[in-house]
């Protein structure tokens, strides 16, 4: 099969096959133990897929301020998205 | 209930799936591909890694067309939904009447929308449109909305009043026929007022379906591109150049599809967020739909 057309590049396969592999894992977590929202930090009740959600499109916003705001490097900013994404996991 | 026998429903639903895989979600992989990258064309491509997210979010004028259609969604939703309610409450209640009001108002929702853009177009042309050439030369107000970013801006906001303030009446409509007679009965034995029934008892009611209109309004307003493209193409100048006209411009008129990808892409976020909050706001709606 021709991927020509999709334009592939190496850091891209490898940021879809991460979100691949979290959604995946992500959906395996629910099928064994079924999840229930619950209030967090958040105001508002969510559940693990929402929390997971919701992180990812903050990360998003985190370096695309980071590249708007700033000429440093993205990996500076990156483990801090990873950070608040864990964070909103756990506790939000 | 048994876990496992349940979950064989979501077996159904592979063939939305795979429709979505390839009208969605396979073209959006694509656009983050595109948008890590300088593409000349077939075969011709490098990797400039964040150049063009950086280049697009330096870009006045972006960021004047993200202002413009906040600016754009803000006075349409100001205009319209005050509107619609009047027209709700001035509609007829009962009779032949309800059905003429009912489908007078939803014509402008029957037309296509880039007929709409050719319409106003033609009627608020200075030279021979009904409109404009009132205006002009009956009044002896110059108005041009190809001149004047202004006539643009008021020919803009009259057509958009004109196309969907229906849509929010008719909710607002159907809001106002769903609450009993009890409540109107009960607010004559206590004498209240016209405003004091709208207040209280009206609006409260009409809160749901004034949630939808408005989440829909902002949606709709927020992704415009047939009407403005038609009537202005986005001028004079750049006054009316809205987030989806100017990503045309760049993607299809100038060919940069990096340049396009990485704005769609940040475009794309921002209309995640507005869907998400209108999909949480719905489900509050739902909740608090009868107190």
């Amino acid at each position: 099969m021709n991927m020509e057309w999709m334009a592939w590049t190496l850091p891209t396969a490898i940021f879809f096959i991460v979100i691949f592999l979290i959604v995946t894992a992500m959906t395996i977590w629910q099928t064994v133990s079924p999840s229930v929202g619950r209030r967090g930090f958040l105001p508002l009740t969510t559940t693990p897929g929402d929390r997971l959600f919701i992180g990812l499109i903050c990360a998003a916003f985190i370096h695309i301020a980071w590249i708007g705001l700033t000429d440093l490097s993205l990996w500076i900013v990156f483990p801090l998205a990873v950070a608040w994404v864990i964070v909103v996991m756990i506790w939000g | 209930m048994n876990k496992w026998e349940n979950n064989r429903a979501w077996l159904l639903t592979i063939p939305v799936l795979i429709i979505v895989a390839f009208s969605a979600i396979i073209p959006l992989m694509t656009v983050v591909n595109y948008s890590v990258q300088d593409i000349f064309g077939p075969g011709q491509r490098i990797f400039v890694g964040t150049e063009m997210f950086r280049s697009v979010l330096h870009d006045y004028r972006l960021r004047d067309a993200l202002w413009r259609q906040f600016l754009f969604s803000g006075l349409v939703l100001l205009i319209e939904m005050p509107l619609g309610v009047l027209i709700a409450l001035a509609m007829p209640k009962k009779g032949w009447s309800v059905s003429l009001a009912l489908v007078v108002l939803a014509l402008p929702l029957l037309i296509p929308w880039n007929t709409i853009g050719t319409i106003w177009m033609i009627f608020t042309r200075p030279d021979i449109g009904l409109f404009g050439a009132t205006i002009n030369n009956v009044l002896g107000i110059p108005f041009d909305h190809t001149a004047s970013p202004i006539d643009a801006w008021i020919t803009l906001m009259l057509m958009e009043v004109w196309h969907w303030t229906p849509l929010v009446a008719l909710l607002a409509y159907a809001g106002l026929r769903a609450i009993p007679d009890v409540y109107y009965q009960a607010a004559k034995i206590d004498g209240a007022s016209p405003w004091a029934t709208f207040r209280y008892i009206q609006l409260p009611k009409m809160r749901g379906v004034l949630t939808i209109a408005l989440l829909l309004r902002f949606m709709d307003s927020f992704l415009i591109y047939a009407e403005p493209f038609v009537l202005t193409g986005g001028g004079p100048g750049n006054s009316t150049t809205f987030l989806s006209i100017y990503l045309v411009k760049l993607a299809v008129g100038q060919f940069d599809l990096g340049t396009a990808a990485a704005f769609s892409l940040i475009y794309f976020l921002i209309v995640e967020v507005l869907c998400f909050l209108f999909y949480q706001a719905l489900q509050n709606v739902g909740k608090g739909a009868n107190p």
